[in-house]
C-alpha cells in the first residue's frame, strides 16, 4: 500500500483519524508519518529495538574478543551466532552459557541485569515428577551417542548423575 | 471438534461485565507472566515429545491448585481453525498460538482457561500465565496472578537464576516475565490531536502502546493497549504501579481533551456521534472496521451522556461478539465476508435496540 502523502513509499504507519465524528484511515510512510510528529507505530516496538540491541551488543563482543559466535550451549546446542540471527534462545541453560554476552544485552534492553521481583525457590523434589527429566536427559544422551558427540555426551551424563 | 464454549468459565470473557473503575474509558487490564519449565527446551527448539511433556506436566499439577479449580484445558490441535480464531477474537491465545499466521499448530499447543485467569501452553515460553480484570484493575490482577504462578511454581519447577530471575525464550520477557497492559478507548486525545504527544510521552516513560490485537496489530476504532517496555530490574510491584500511574494520568488527559472538543465543537460532536448511532442502528452491511470506528463513536457518545442507556457491557460486547469468527459461531457455519458484514450489522442493531428499547419501558 502507498503512501497517502508522497505516494512514492510503502505505508507502514496506519493511523484511524476521527475528525469531528468522520472516521477516515490515513496511510503513511515512515518518513511522512515522522514529518507530522508521529513518532512511534505499532510495529516498531520491542523486536526491532531488540534487533538494534543485538546488532550493537554483536559488534561490541566482536571488537573486544574477536569472535564467540561458535560458543555453543551444551543443552540444546543453540550457538551464539544462531541467537544473534533470531534472537531467541533455546532453553534455560543458555543464559549460563552465554552470560557474559547476555548480561550486556540484559542491560541495554531493560537498563538493568540484576532481578529484584519475585524470588524463586524450586520445589521440593519429592513432589517434582523427576522422571520426566531423567527421561529427557536419557532421550539427549542417547541421541549425543548417536550423533558421536561425546563432550555433549560426557556433560550430559553428568547432569543425569546430579538429577538421580 | 466443534469448541463448547458453555464449558468455558464466563466463556473466558468474565471481563466483559463492564465492572472496575474507569470501565467506559479503559475495557480491561490484562497481566501475564512468562514461565518455563527447567531442564526442558524452549518451545521453538523443544521437539514434539518434549511439548507435549510440558503440556502433561501442567496437566498433572493443575489438580493440585486451588486458583485454577473448574479449569478447561483446550488442545488447539483437536480444533478446526474458525475455532482457534474464535479463541484469539477472545484475547484468550496468539495468533502464533493458535496458528493463524499461516503455520500449522503446534502438538502440544493448548490454552488452560479458568475463572479470570488463563495458561497458554507451548507459546514462545511454556508457559505464558494471563489474568484479565474489567475496567483499570492491575492491583487485583497481579495479585491473582502471583497466587496462580506460586501454586503452579510450587508444582513445577521453573527455569530461574539468581541473577536474570525468570528466564525466558526472548530476552525482552527475562526477569519478572511480566507484562501488564491496559486496553484504552482515547478518542478524545485522537480528535484533539493530542494523541501522539501522549503516546511519545509513554515512551519516555518506559512504556509502549500497541493496537487492539497486540504486537503488531493496527490501532482501530481509537483502542490502544498500553503496557511496560522492560521486566527486569524492577519488582512486580513497582512495573503495575507504575503502569498504573500513567495510564490514570493518560485517563485525566482524555477527559480534559473531551472537555475541550465538547466546548469548542459541542454541537458538531453531537451530530456526529448520533449520525455513528444511527448507522450502526439501521445499517444493513458493515465491515468489521466500520463497526469499530462507529462503535468508538457510540462509546464516546455514551461516556459524554449524549446516549444513555446503553451498558458498558453491552458496548463491550458489541466488540467482541461482531468479530467474524463470533458471528460464524452463531450462525452455526463459517462465513463468507459479505455474509459477515450483513450478519454484523443485523447483530449490532438487534443488540442496540434491544437496549434502547428496555431503556424506553
Amino acid at each position: 500500500m502507498l503512501c497517502d502523502a508522497c505516494r512514492e513509499a510503502d505505508a507502514s504507519v496506519h493511523l484511524t483519524k476521527v475528525v469531528e465524528g468522520d472516521v477516515t484511515l490515513v496511510h503513511l510512510c515512515a518518513a511522512c508519518a515522522a514529518e507530522r510528529g508521529i513518532e512511534a507505530t505499532v510495529s516498531t516496538t520491542p523486536k526491532n529495538v531488540l534487533g538494534e540491541f543485538l546488532h550493537a551488543a554483536q559488534q561490541q563482543v566482536a571488537s573486544e574478543k574477536g569472535s564467540g559466535d561458535d560458543t555453543t550451549c551444551t543443552f540444546c546446542r543453540l550457538t551464539l551466532r544462531e541467537f544473534r540471527a533470531v534472537g531467541r534462545l533455546g532453553c534455560g541453560h543458555c543464559y549460563a552459557t552465554f552470560e557474559p554476552s547476555l548480561r550486556q544485552l540484559l542491560r541495554r534492553v531493560h537498563g538493568n541485569s540484576q532481578h529484584v521481583g519475585r524470588k524463586y525457590l524450586p520445589p521440593a523434589t519429592e513432589i517434582l515428577v523427576r522422571a520426566t527429566t531423567v527421561g529427557e536427559l536419557r532421550d539427549r544422551l542417547r541421541q549425543a551417542i548417536v550423533n558421536e558427540e561425546f563432550e555433549l555426551a560426557a556433560t550430559l551424563r553428568d547432569r543425569l548423575k546430579e538429577t538421580e | 471438534m466443534t469448541i463448547d464454549l458453555s464449558a468455558v468459565p464466563e466463556g473466558g470473557i468474565g471481563w466483559l461485565s463492564g465492572g472496575g473503575e474507569h470501565a467506559d474509558i479503559v475495557l480491561s487490564t490484562r497481566v501475564r507472566l512468562a514461565r518455563n519449565l527447567d531442564g526442558i527446551a524452549f518451545t521453538g527448539r523443544a521437539r514434539e515429545g518434549e511439548r507435549l511433556r510440558v503440556l502433561q506436566m501442567l496437566r498433572d499439577a493443575v489438580p493440585h491448585l486451588p486458583s485454577l479449580r473448574g479449569g478447561v484445558l483446550l488442545r488447539l490441535e483437536d480444533l478446526d481453525v474458525s475455532d482457534r480464531r474464535l479463541l484469539h477474537e477472545r484475547h484468550l491465545v496468539s495468533r502464533e498460538l493458535a496458528g493463524l499466521d499461516g503455520g500449522a499448530t503446534k502438538g502440544g499447543a493448548a490454552v488452560l482457561v479458568g475463572h479470570g485467569h488463563g495458561i497458554m501452553v507451548n507459546e514462545e515460553d511454556h508457559l505464558r500465565l494471563q489474568t484479565v480484570r474489567g475496567g483499570l484493575a492491575t492491583r487485583a490482577a497481579i495479585d491473582a496472578l502471583l497466587t496462580v504462578d506460586r501454586e503452579l511454581g510450587s508444582r513445577l519447577p521453573y527455569a530461574y537464576h539468581e541473577e536474570f530471575g525468570f528466564l525466558t525464550a526472548c530476552p525482552t520477557n527475562t526477569g519478572t516475565g511480566l507484562r501488564a497492559s491496559v486496553l484504552i478507548h482515547l478518542p478524545g486525545l485522537v480528535l484533539t490531536k493530542e494523541i501522539g504527544k501522549v503516546l511519545s510521552g509513554l515512551q519516555a516513560m518506559g512504556l509502549t502502546y500497541r493496537g487492539l490485537y497486540g504486537e503488531g496489530s493496527e490501532v482501530i476504532g481509537n483502542f490502544f493497549q498500553i503496557s511496560n517496555q522492560t521486566t527486569l530490574g524492577r519488582s512486580e510491584d513497582e512495573l503495575v504501579e507504575h503502569l498504573q500511574r500513567v495510564v490514570s494520568h493518560v485517563i485525566k488527559r482524555e477527559h480534559d481533551a473531551r472537555r475541550v472538543m465538547w466546548r469548542e465543537a459541542g454541537y458538531i460532536i453531537e451530530d456526529k456521534l448520533w449520525r455513528a448511532y444511527g448507522t450502526l442502528r439501521f445499517a444493513r452491511s458493515l465491515t468489521f472496521e466500520e463497526a469499530m470506528n462507529y462503535l468508538s463513536g457510540v462509546r464516546l457518545a455514551v461516556g459524554l451522556q449524549l446516549i444513555n442507556g446503553l451498558s458498558v457491557e453491552t458496548l463491550n460486547r458489541l466488540l467482541i461478539f461482531s468479530q467474524p469468527a463470533h458471528l460464524g459461531y452463531a450462525e452455526g457455519r463459517v462465513l463468507g465476508e459479505e455474509e459477515a458484514n450483513v450478519a454484523r450489522a443485523r447483530y449490532v442493531r438487534e443488540a442496540l435496540g434491544a437496549e434502547t428499547d428496555q431503556a424506553k419501558h
